[in-house]
C-alpha cells in the first residue's frame, strides 16, 4: 500500500504531510514518558519484526500480493504512540533505504498506515475490548478484528487521496482498493492474532495493552495476606 | 527483578532471531505479484502516473529490496526478452541488512528518546 512518487497532487503530499508530522511529532513527546528500560528493546525488536513481515509478500487473489502492515500489532504491543512510531520509523526506513515509497508520498504513507492504521485503530482496539468480555480470547478477537478494519481504514484514505490528486475516481478507486484489502487484511488479523497468541502465552507482561491480568492478581495476593 | 530483566533479552535475542529467520530465508520466496495498490493501479489504468514520474529521492542503498550488483539472467514471461533480475540471494541479504539496521535504529532512536526523560526526572525533584 505504499505510495509512489506520482499518484499524489502536491495539495495532498502536503496536507497529510503535516498531519503525519503533527502526530508524529505528539508521539515522540509522548515517548519521552512511555520509554523505560523494558520498552526501549521492545521496540526495537517490533521494528525489526514489522519490517521484516512487510517483505513476505503473500499472495491474494487474481495475481495480486499482500503483506502484512503490523500497525495494530505495533499498537497493541506498545501502546498506541510507540506502535505509530514504530511504523513511521519502517516506513522512513523503506523509503530512504529501499525506494518502496515515493518521498513525496512518505507523508501519507505515514498518515494512511501509521496515522489511521497504528494509532487511530489502536483506539478502535481499546473500544472493542471495553465493550467484550474480558478474556484472553475477546483480547485476541478485539486485536484480530480491529487489524483487519485498519488495513481498510488505510486502504480506503489511500483511495481519498487518490480521488482527491485527481489520479482516480472515488467511485473507482474507493472499491477496489477496498475489494483487495478486504483479503489482503484476513491474513493481517491471522498474523496479529498468531504473533500476539505466542507473546502472550510466552511473556504476557510484555504486551503493554493487556490488562486483563493487571491489579486483580495484586489484589487477590494482599487479600490472601490478610 | 533481574532475572526478569534477563528473561526480556532472551525473549529480544529469540524475537530477533525469528525476524531476521523470516528476512533472510522466507523473503526470497514471497510473492512477486503487484500488491494491492499497484494492482489497482494497472487495473484502473493510472500506474502510468507513477512509472513516468522521476522518483524523487535516488539514493537510496538497496533500492526494491534487492542488494544491487547480485543479478542472473532470465526471461522475461510477458515479452521473451532476457532481462537481468536480483537473484535470491539479493534479496535475502537485503531483508538481513534492513532488519538488524532496523533494529539498531530504533534501539539507539528509542534510547535518544528515553534519556530525556531520565535527564528530566533526574533534575525535577
Amino acid at each position: 500500500m505504499h505510495i509512489p512518487d506520482g499518484f499524489l497532487n502536491t495539495g495532498v503530499s502536503v496536507a497529510t504531510g503535516a498531519v503525519a508530522a503533527g502526530v508524529v511529532g505528539y508521539g515522540l513527546y509522548r515517548a519521552r514518558e512511555e520509554l523505560d528500560e523494558r520498552s526501549v528493546p521492545l521496540l526495537a525488536l517490533c521494528a525489526a519484526f514489522v519490517f521484516a513481515a512487510q517483505m513476505l509478500n503473500f499472495p491474494v487473489a487474481g495475481g495480486t500480493s499482500g503483506h502484512f502492515l503490523g500497525g495494530v500489532l505495533a499498537a497493541v504491543l506498545l501502546g498506541p504512540w510507540l506502535g505509530g512510531l514504530v511504523l513511521t520509523l519502517v516506513l522512513v526506513v523503506q523509503c530512504l533505504g529501499f525506494a518502496d515509497g515515493g518521498l513525496t508520498a512518505l507523508g501519507a504513507n505515514v498518515f494512511n498506515m501509521a496515522v489511521i492504521g497504528a494509532v487511530a485503530s489502536y483506539y478502535l482496539f481499546a473500544l472493542g475490548k471495553r465493550l467484550l468480555p474480558k478474556s484472553r480470547a475477546s483480547f485476541l478477537a478485539a486485536a484480530g478484528v480491529t487489524s483487519w478494519l485498519s488495513v481498510m481504514l488505510a486502504s480506503g484514505a489511500c483511495a481519498v487521496e487518490l480521488a482527491i490528486s485527481g489520479t482516480s475516481p472515488l467511485s473507482v478507486a474507493l472499491p477496489a482498493m477496498l475489494g483487495v484489502h478486504a483479503i489482503i487484511g484476513i491474513g493481517e488479523a491471522v498474523i496479529t492474532v498468531l504473533v500476539l497468541s505466542v507473546v502472550l502465552a510466552v511473556r504476557p507482561d510484555l504486551v503493554r495493552t493487556y490488562d486483563l491480568a493487571g491489579p486483580a492478581p495484586v489484589l487477590a495476593d494482599s487479600e490472601v495476606n490478610r | 527483578m533481574e532475572a526478569r530483566k534477563k528473561g526480556i533479552y532472551v525473549f529480544i535475542l529469540a524475537g530477533l532471531l525469528v525476524s531476521v529467520a523470516l528476512a533472510l530465508l522466507v523473503s526470497p520466496w514471497a510473492s512477486s505479484a503487484p500488491d494491492g495498490l499497484e494492482k489497482v493501479a494497472e487495473d484502473k489504468g493510472f500506474i502510468e502516473k507513477a512509472e513516468e514520474t522521476d522518483p524523487a529521492w535516488e539514493s537510496a542503498p538497496i533500492p526494491d529490496y534487492a542488494v544491487p550488483g547480485l543479478t542472473r539472467e532470465a526471461v522475461d514471461e510477458e515479452t521473451g526478452e532476457v532481462v537481468e533480475e536480483p537473484t535470491k540471494l539479493a534479496t535475502a541479504l537485503a531483508g538481513f541488512i534492513g532488519t538488524v539496521a532496523i533494529f539498531l535504529i530504533a534501539w539507539g532512536l528509542a534510547l535518544v528518546l528515553k534519556k530525556k526523560t531520565s535527564e528530566k526526572a533526574e533534575t525535577t525533584p
